[in-house]
C-alpha cells in the first residue's frame, strides 16, 4: 500500500476523484408539506390500467385518490393542471449497481464486485452513494427506485432497494437486504483467447462440478441456520432469510439447462422466494416456470441475440413471449453501464414494437418489477394508499421523443430534476446566448 | 549387437554406393551399382493421364530410364513382376515443415509492448525474414519421413512457417537410405510468405491483418527502393527479398478472404503468389477463380459436431454445420472451376488421414485424375521441378508406389514407396492373403476356421458346431501357427503356405499328446464388407448461401423497380417531410417524387399508413471487419479498413432490419493517427469490394485523450502518455509529412512511404480525418493544429465535450458525429451530456448520430430521436442527424442520405414515425434492391430452423456410424468497439 500510494499515477487519479465527487447533486426534495392534486391527466396506473381524464391526488407521501377526473371530490393542496400530460409510477430498476460505481474505468470508483465467490453476508447498501452523479441522471426519465445489487462471483452479495433522492443511504433505503444474488454457472464458457483457445463458446467442462459447489454452500448454509450454531459463519448466516421465505434468491441464468438446474436446486433446497434474471432461453422452458411459479427479470431488450441463426428481434421480444406464456416479467439491465439505466422505459417501449400492449409494456418496469421485488405494496402502481412515487411527462414516456418529464415525486416529495448534465447544458447554453 | 552391427553397415553400403565420385572411400574398395531394375507387367501412370497397361518402369541409379509397354531390358536387370499390381508417382506436398522446425516462442512480460526490432543490420521489422533460408534449420527426420512415406510421399518443399515474410524453403526427397547431398533437391525452392507474424519476437507491430498487409507492401516498396542503390546502410533482409524474387513466391493466406487479399498485393507487385488457402475456397468460388493464383488446398475437412444434446447444439451455428456438411466438396468445386491446385498435409493431424479425406473428396465429386494431379503433377509444376519430379517419365526420379490397385479405392493396399530408386516397403508385396472359411480335417473332427481382418493382421475364430475355441494364430513369413484350446483341450499345428487356395496339410498335436494328420481346405475366399454402400451415390450437400451463413440470401438481392404508393416521405431535404406522397425507383435510383405517379412496369408497394425514409448512414462503425485496431505503433496511416472488411458479419443483416444502409468503418482509436477508413454499403451477400462505395472519398481515423495515451490498460512505454505528447505526436508527423511532399516534388528520388502519402494528402485536402475525441483541450489543440498545417479537421467523431467548444468548431468549419447519451464510462467522459448534439446544432454544426456499437447502430432512429428529448431538436432537424448530415460528413451527400430525385435508391420503409420507439423496419433497399424484407426473414427464419434440423440429424447419423466427432463450440467472432484490440 506504500508503495501504491507513492505511485504518482495513483495519486493523480485519487486527486481526480476527489474533484469529481467534490461536485454535490440535487439538494434532496423536504417532506411533503401540502397536499398536489394532478387534474385531468393521463394516468396509467402500471398495472395495466389507464384512466384518460384521470384526477391524482396525495398527501403526506401517500396517494389518496386515483380516479376520473369528472369524480365530484375536492382537490386538495397545489393543483397541477394536468391535461394533455401523463402521470405514470416511478420507474423500478432491479439489478443494478447504481452508486456502487461511479466512473466504470476508474477502479477507485468502484465498489461493486468484492473478493471471494460466495459472499452473501456482502451488502451492497452501506456502499451505496447517495450523492452518484449517475444515480441522479436517472431520474429526469422517470427511473425512481433501484436494487442495489452487487456483481461479480457465484454468490455476489445481497442488494438492498432505494430510492434515488436522499441525503445517504439510510435514508434512502426502502428495503434493506432484500435479496441475495447467485450467477449460476454456465454449461458453455467464451473461450481464453490470451491462452490460445479460439474465441467463442466451448463447452464448460467444470459445469457439474461448479453445480456441486453451489449445492454443497446451500445444503451447508441450511443446516447452519437450523442449529443456531455459537460459532459464526458469516456467509451461512446471510443466507437466513432465503430459508424462512424473507429474502429472495435471485438466480442469473440463461441457457434452458441452466435455468432447470438452478431453480430445481433452489427448490429442493428449501428456498421458498426464487427469481430468474436474464432468462435468455425462458421462452422455451416457460412451462417449467409456470409449474414452479418463478418470475422472469428479462435481459434488456437493446440487446444483440447472443446466437447468429436466431431471430434478429428475439431480445426485444422476449419479454412479450414470457407474457404471452402467463409468466410474472420484469425488465433489468444488470449487464449494461449504470448509466445506461436511464434508459429502461425505452427498453419497455421496444416490445411495443413487437406487438405488445402499451399498458402492459409499461407493467414490466412499474407493477411488474414491484411485485417480483415484493414491494408491491407500497410501490410500482399509482394506486390509493400506496407511496406517491410518480412523475409527470408530456409525452409517452416508454418512447424518446416522448419522455418530456416536467416534474417527479418520491414518497409525495417534489424531487428535482437537474442533474450535473443539466447544469452543463445550462452552463453553455448561456455561453452561446439565444439563437 | 551382430544385427545392429549389420545393419548399419548394410546402410553404410547403399550411402556409400550413392556417393559422389570424387569422395574418398577408406572402409573398402570403391564400388558402385549399376545395375537396372525394372518392373513389369504393372499398370503405370507415367501421369495422371498417360496410363500403360501391362508396362514396364525401368530405373537406374535412382532415376527413371524408361517406361511404356515394350521396354528392352538391359542384361543387368533384376526384374521384379508386378503382375495386377499398380504403380504411381509418389505424391509431393509442398507446403511441409519437414525436418525445419519453429523458432522457440519469446518469452515476454505482461508489461509495455516491444516497439523496436530485436535484430540489427536486418528490415526494421522482426517479422520480416526473408533472409532465413530453411537449409541452415535443416534436419532429416527419419521417423517423419517413414511417416510420410507411408502416406505416398516421395518428395515435401519445406521451410521455416513463421513470420510475415519467411525466406527461402527446401525441396526434400524423403530418401531414407541416402543422405542429404541427394535428399536435398533444391536448396532455395521458393520464397515463402504469410500475414501471421513471428511468436520469435515480440516486436509489437503489425498487432493486426491490415497492418501485416501494410508491412508486405512497404516491404516491396523498400526493396524496390534499396535495389536501387539509396540505401548506404546494409540491410540483410532486403537483400534477401531481392535475391530471392526469381523463385517461386508461396504465400500461406490460409482462408478464402486471404487469398484474395494476398493476391491482391502480388498483382500490386507483379507476382503471381501461389497461395495457402483453407479449405473454404467453395464459398466464394468466383472471387478464387478471379485470382488466377495456385493453390495449395488442405484436405481437412472437419468432424461432425457431436449435437447429440440439445442444449449443446445451439451453439453450434448453422454456419459451422454447413461447412463440416459442404466442406467435402471443397475440392470437387475448385476442380470444375478450373482452379489449379495441389494438396497439402498441413492442417491434418496426422499423414494417415490423408487417404481417407481424399477418398471422401472424391466422393464428393473430385475426379479421380484430378485428385492424382494435385498430388503430384501439379505441386511440380508449381515448383518449377515438372522434369525431376511428379511423374515417372524418362530422367525423372525413381519416385514412385506400388499399390494393389486404384490408390483411392477402399482396401488398396500399398505395398512400396519408392524414393530415388531406394525401395521401402510399407506392407509386404508377396504377402499371401489367407483369410477365408476354412475346414479342418484331421482324426475324425472338424473345425471351422475363419480367418478375417486386415490381410497384413489376420484374425482368426476357431469353431465346431456352435462351440468356440479360444485360439492363437500367427502368420509369419508364409508360416501358419495355430493353436485353439477349449477347457484345457489343446490342439497345436503349423504350416508353410504358398497359395491359400490350395489345402494344407501337416500334422496336429492333439490334447492327448499325440498327433494326426490334418488338412486344411479352404471353402470361400475373403471378400471385403463394403461398409460403404450406406452411402449411395453423392452425399447431400445443403446449397451455399450469400454469405454462406444463416440469414444469407440464396441469391443476390437485385435492383427492381419500384413504386412506393402513399407514403409518408421523410425526405431529409429541405421539403420536409411529404404526407401521401410516391417515390419511383428505377435502376437503383430514386427518379421522381411525387403525388399519383406513374409505375408505368415498376412494382407498386402500398405505403399507406407507412413511412419512406432515406437509409440511415452510421458515421462511427466497427461491424464488418476481420480487425480493428493496428496498435503496434503510434501511427498506422498506412493502414486500411478495406483490406480487412468482412462481408459475412451477421451485424450487416441486423443493421439492415434496423434500416442502416451505409457507414464508415472506421480504425479504432489505440493511435493518435489511425487507419484509413472504408465507406460501406451493406449489401448483404456481396463481396467485401463491391460493399466498398466506388470512387470512396478518403477517410483516415485520429484519436485523442485516454485511448492513444493508453490510459485504461497497462502500457508505460509509448509515447505518448499524455495529451501533451498527442499534439507534439501530430506536428511531428505533418511536419515530416510536408518535408515529404517537397522531396517528392523536388524531382529528386525519395522512398515512397505509405503512411507519408497518407498525410500529404489530409494536408492537401484529399483524405479526410474522423477525429474520436472527447474533452475540449484536446479538440481544440487539434484544430489549432490543423489550421497551422492550412487544412481542415473534417469530422469529430464521438466529441462529447463538443458542446463546450462548439463556436470554435463552427469557426473552424468542422462537422460533429457524436454519441446520444453515452457517459461515464471513462473520467474523459464525465462532463458528456445528451445536450451535446443539440448545442452543436445550434451552433450551426452538422451533426451526426453514431454508435460504434454493433448493438446500438440497429436503432439510431431510435438514438437520433434522444436529441428531440434532451435539447428539443425538432423531428425533421433528428432525422437528419442519422441520414443527410453523417452524408455529408463523409462526403456522400450527393449520393445518398436523402430522398432526392437522381440519389441512390437507399430507402427504407417504416411501419411507423422513424423516430419513434414503436417504429419498425419493414423493407430495406440499396440501390433498389431490397436487403431485408421483414416477410423474406420470416421465411429465412423458417427455414434456418428446417436446415438446422436437417444437419443434425445428418451428423447424428454421422456419429451412429462411429466417425469421429467434435465438441460442440461456437466460433462467433468478437465485437468490435474503439478500444478492441
Amino acid at each position: 500500500m506504500k508503495n501504491t500510494m507513492k505511485n504518482p499515477i495513483y495519486g493523480f487519479v485519487l486527486a481526480l476523484v476527489t474533484f469529481f465527487m467534490g461536485t454535490a447533486q440535487q439538494t434532496p426534495a423536504p417532506k411533503q408539506q401540502e397536499a398536489i392534486s394532478i387534474d385531468g391527466v393521463t394516468a396509467h396506473l402500471g398495472n395495466g390500467k389507464v384512466i384518460e381524464n384521470a384526477l391524482i391526488m396525495f398527501e403526506d407521501g401517500k396517494l389518496t385518490f386515483v380516479g376520473n377526473a369528472m369524480t365530484k371530490i375536492a382537490r386538495r393542496g397545489t393543483v397541477i393542471k394536468g391535461k394533455g400530460r401523463h402521470v405514470y409510477p416511478g420507474f423500478i430498476a432491479p439489478n443494478k449497481s447504481l452508486g456502487l460505481v461511479e466512473v466504470d474505468a476508474v477502479r477507485a470508483t468502484s465498489d461493486q464486485d468484492e473478493i471471494g465467490e460466495m459472499i452473501p453476508h456482502v451488502r451492497s447498501l452501506i456502499a451505496y452513494n447517495a450523492e452518484s452523479q449517475v444515480v441522479e441522471s436517472m431520474r429526469p426519465n422517470g427511473i425512481l427506485i433501484g436494487q442495489i445489487t452487487p456483481q461479480g462471483g457465484r454468490i455476489s452479495g445481497t442488494s438492498s432497494i432505494v430510492q434515488f433522492d436522499a441525503w445517504n443511504w439510510e435514508d434512502a433505503a426502502v428495503k434493506v437486504d432484500d435479496g441475495i444474488h447467485l450467477n449460476w454457472p454456465n454449461t458453455f464458457r467464451k473461450g481464453r483467447w490470451w491462452m490460445g483457445e479460439p474465441r467463442g463458446y466451448q463447452p464448460n467442462k467444470k459445469y457439474a462440478e461448479q453445480l456441486k459447489e453451489v449445492e454443497t454452500f446451500l445444503q451447508h448454509a441450511a443446516a447452519y441456520n437450523k442449529s443456531g450454531s455459537t460459532q459464526l459463519n458469516p456467509a451461512f448466516a446471510a443466507m437466513k432469510g432465503l430459508y424462512d421465505g424473507s429474502q429472495k434468491l435471485y438466480i442469473k441464468a440463461d441457457g434452458e439447462k441452466e435455468i432447470i438446474d438452478g431453480i430445481t436446486m433452489a427448490k429442493e433446497n428449501g428456498i421458498e422466494q426464487v427469481v430468474l434474471v436474464g432468462g435468455y432461453h425462458a421462452f422455451k422452458v416457460t412451462d417449467f416456470l409456470k409449474k414452479h411459479n418463478i418470475p422472469v427479470l428479462v435481459q434488456r431488450t437493446h440487446s444483440l441475440p447472443t446466437f447468429d441463426d436466431e431471430d434478429y428481434d428475439l431480445p426485444y421480444k422476449l419479454p412479450k413471449l414470457l407474457t404471452d406464456a402467463g409468466l410474472l416479467v420484469g425488465l433489468q439491465n444488470g449487464d449494461a453501464a449504470n448509466f445506461q439505466t436511464r434508459n429502461l422505459p425505452f427498453y419497455a417501449g421496444q416490445v411495443v414494437a413487437q406487438g405488445m400492449d402499451k399498458e402492459q409494456a409499461l407493467q414490466l418496469i412499474t407493477g411488474n418489477n414491484a411485485q417480483i421485488l415484493g414491494m408491491q405494496d407500497s410501490y410500482g402502481t399509482l394506486e390509493v394508499g400506496k407511496s406517491a412515487t410518480l412523475f409527470i411527462a408530456d409525452g409517452d414516456a416508454l418512447d424518446m421523443k416522448g419522455n418530456q418529464i416536467t416534474k417527479a415525486f418520491i414518497d409525495g416529495r417534489d424531487i428535482s430534476l437537474e442533474t450535473h448534465q443539466t447544469e452543463l447544458w445550462k452552463r453553455y447554453k448561456g455561453k452561446y446566448g439565444p439563437k | 549387437m551382430k544385427m545392429k552391427l549389420l545393419a548399419l553397415t548394410l546402410l553404410w553400403c547403399s550411402a556409400t554406393l550413392l556417393a559422389q565420385d570424387y569422395f574418398p572411400e577408406n572402409e573398402g574398395v570403391k564400388s558402385k551399382n549399376n545395375n537396372y531394375t525394372a518392373f513389369t507387367n504393372a499398370k503405370i501412370y507415367v501421369t495422371p493421364t498417360q496410363v500403360v497397361e501391362q508396362g514396364t518402369l525401368l530405373i537406374q541409379n535412382g532415376k527413371v530410364v524408361q517406361v511404356g509397354s515394350s521396354v528392352t531390358l538391359p542384361k543387368n536387370t533384376v526384374t521384379i513382376d508386378l503382375k495386377g499390381k499398380t504403380i504411381y508417382p509418389s505424391f509431393i506436398d509442398i507446403y511441409s515443415d519437414f525436418g525445419v522446425s519453429k523458432p522457440k516462442k519469446a518469452e515476454g512480460s505482461r508489461r509495455s509492448p516491444q516497439y523496436n526490432p530485436t535484430r540489427e543490420g536486418f528490415y526494421w521489422n522482426d517479422h520480416i525474414m526473408p533472409e532465413k533460408n530453411a537449409i541452415n534449420a535443416f534436419k532429416y527426420d527419419e521417423k517423419k519421413a517413414k511417416e510420410l512415406r507411408n502416406a505416398g510421399f516421395g518428395v515435401v518443399n519445406s521451410h521455416i512457417q513463421d513470420g510475415i515474410a519467411r525466406g527461402t524453403g527446401i525441396l526434400i526427397a524423403l530418401n531414407g537410405k541416402g543422405d542429404d547431398s541427394q535428399r536435398v533437391l533444391d536448396d532455395r525452392s521458393g520464397q515463402y510468405f504469410s500475414f501471421t507474424k513471428s511468436i520469435a519476437s515480440r516486436q509489437s507491430y503489425p498487432t493486426s491483418l491490415m497492418g501485416a498487409m501494410a508491412l508486405v507492401r512497404q516491404m516491396y516498396t523498400d526493396a524496390d527502393w534499396y535495389a536501387k542503390g539509396n540505401v548506404d546502410t546494409k540491410d540483410r533482409s532486403l537483400e534477401a527479398l531481392n535475391a530471392n524474387k526469381g523463385l517461386v513466391q508461396i504465400f500461406a493466406a490460409g482462408d478464402k478472404g486471404n487469398i484474395v487479399r494476398a493476391d491482391g498485393i502480388g498483382d500490386a507487385n507483379g507476382i503471381q503468389y501461389t497461395i495457402l488457402g483453407g479449405g473454404d475456397e467453395y464459398e466464394t468460388i468466383a472471387d478464387i477463380k478471379n485470382t488466377n493464383a495456385r493453390l495449395i488446398i488442405p484436405l481437412n475437412f472437419p468432424d461432425a459436431f457431436d449435437v447429440s444434446d440439445p442444449n449443446q447444439a445451439m451453439y453450434v451455428a448453422l454456419e459451422d454445420m454447413r461447412h463440416w456438411n459442404q466442406a467435402p466438396a471443397n475440392p470437387k468445386i475448385l476442380a470444375e472451376n478450373g482452379v489449379t491446385f495441389s494438396f497439402t498435409l498441413n492442417g491434418l493431424k496426422s499423414p494417415s488421414k490423408l487417404m481417407d479425406n481424399l477418398r471422401k473428396a472424391i466422393t464428393y465429386g473430385l475426379p479421380k485424375t484430378k485428385a492424382l494431379e494435385a498430388l503430384t503433377t501439379v505441386p511440380a509444376q508449381i515448383m518449377g521441378r515438372s522434369d525431376k519430379i511428379g511423374s515417372l517419365q524418362q530422367g525423372h526420379l525413381a519416385n514412385f508406389l506400388i499399390t494393389s490397385g486404384d490408390i483411392f479405392a477402399k482396401g488398396t493396399t500399398l505395398y512400396e514407396n519408392w524414393v530415388q530408386g531406394t525401395k521401402n516397403v510399407i506392407t509386404d508385396l508377396d504377402l499371401i492373403d489367407i483369410r477365408g472359411e476354412y475346414d479342418l480335417k484331421s482324426a475324425g473332427e472338424t473345425f471351422a476356421l475363419s480367418i478375417s481382418g486386415k490381410a497384413e493382421k489376420p484374425k482368426i475364430k476357431v469353431t465346431k458346431d456352435t462351440v468356440t475355441y479360444s485360439s492363437k494364430m500367427t502368420f509369419k513369413d508364409e508360416w501358419l501357427l495355430l493353436s485353439f484350446s477349449k477347457d484345457d483341450q489343446l490342439y497345436r499345428l503349423s504350416t508353410l503356405v504358398k497359395d491359400s487356395s490350395i489345402p494344407l496339410t501337416g500334422s496336429l498335436s492333439l490334447p492327448n499328446g499325440k498327433e494326426a494328420p490334418f488338412t486344411i481346405t479352404r471353402n470361400k475366399p475373403f471378400a471385403e464388407k463394403d461398409k460403404e454402400k450406406v452411402a449411395v451415390g453423392t452425399p447431400e450437400i445443403v446449397p451455399v448461401t450469400f454469405p454462406n451463413i444463416g440469414y444469407g440470401y440464396s441469391e443476390i438481392p437485385k435492383p427492381e423497380n419500384i413504386l412506393f404508393r402513399n407514403a409518408t416521405v421523410w425526405t431529409s431535404e429541405e421539403a420536409g417531410i411529404l404526407e401521401n406522397t410516391d417515390v419511383l425507383v428505377k435502376d437503383g435510383k430514386i427518379v421522381k417524387i411525387g403525388k399519383g405517379l406513374n409505375a408505368g412496369r415498376a412494382k407498386v408497394i402500398d405505403a399507406t399508413d407507412k413511412h419512406l425514409t432515406a437509409g440511415i448512414i452510421d458515421e462511427h462503425s466497427h461491424l464488418a471487419a476481420l480487425a480493428i485496431n493496428e496498435a503496434g505503433q503510434n501511427s498506422s496511416a498506412e493502414v486500411k479498413m478495406e483490406d480487412v472488411v468482412d462481408p459475412e458479419d451477421i451485424d450487416i443483416y441486423r443493421n439492415l432490419a434496423g434500416g442502416v444502409t451505409s457507414l464508415q468503418l472506421l480504425h479504432g482509436s489505440a493511435n493518435p493517427i489511425g487507419g484509413r477508413s472504408a465507406l460501406l454499403k451493406l449489401k448483404w451477400g456481396e463481396s467485401a469490394q463491391n460493399m466498398i462505395y466506388d470512387n470512396s472519398p478518403k477517410f483516415i481515423k485520429f484519436a485523442l485523450g485516454e485511448n492513444v495515451k493508453q490510459s485504461n490498460w497497462q502500457s508505460f512505454s509509448r509515447f505518448p502518455q499524455t495529451r501533451m505528447g498527442v499534439e507534439q505526436v501530430f506536428m511531428n508527423y505533418f511536419q515530416r509529412a510536408k518535408e515529404y511532399e517537397v522531396k517528392k516534388k523536388s524531382g529528386k528520388p525519395y522512398r515512397h512511404d505509405e503512411e507519408m502519402e497518407t498525410l500529404v494528402e489530409i494536408l492537401n485536402g484529399e483524405r479526410f480525418i474522423s477525429c474520436h475525441s472527447y474533452v475540449q483541450s484536446e479538440i481544440n489543440m487539434l484544430m489549432k493544429v490543423a489550421e497551422k498545417f492550412n487544412f481542415k479537421v473534417n469530422t469529430f467523431t464521438h466529441i462529447l465535450e463538443g458542446y463546450k467548444v462548439a463556436d470554435k468548431m463552427a469557426e473552424h468549419g468542422v462537422g460533429a458525429s457524436t454519441f446520444s447519451d453515452w457517459w461515464a464510462y471513462k473520467y474523459e467522459v464525465k462532463d458528456a451530456i445528451p445536450y451535446n448534439a443539440a448545442i452543436m446544432q445550434n451552433q450551426g454544426l452538422t451533426v451526426a448520430i453514431n454508435s460504434d456499437d454493433a448493438e446500438m447502430s440497429r436503432r439510431l432512429n431510435q438514438e437520433a430521436a434522444k436529441t428531440i428529448k434532451y435539447g428539443g431538436v425538432s423531428e425533421l432537424e433528428a432525422w437528419k442527424m442519422v441520414t443527410i448530415n453523417p452524408a455529408k460528413l463523409l462526403h456522400i451527400d450527393e449520393r445518398v442520405g436523402s430522398i432526392k430525385e437522381g440519389k441512390d435508391a437507399d430507402l427504407v420503409l417504416w411501419s411507423d414515425n422513424p423516430l419513434s420507439v414503436y417504429a419498425k423496419a419493414e423493407k430495406t433497399l440499396i440501390e433498389g434492391a431490397t436487403y431485408f424484407d421483414l416477410e423474406k426473414d420470416k421465411l429465412q427464419r423458417e427455414s434456418i430452423s428446417v436446415e438446422r434440423n436437417k444437419l443434425i440429424g445428418m451428423m447424428l447419423k454421422e456419429k451412429e456410424s462411429g466417425a469421429k466427432t467434435q465438441a460442440p463450440r461456437n466460433t462467433k467472432k468478437e465485437k468490435f468497439h474503439c478500444d478492441s484490440l
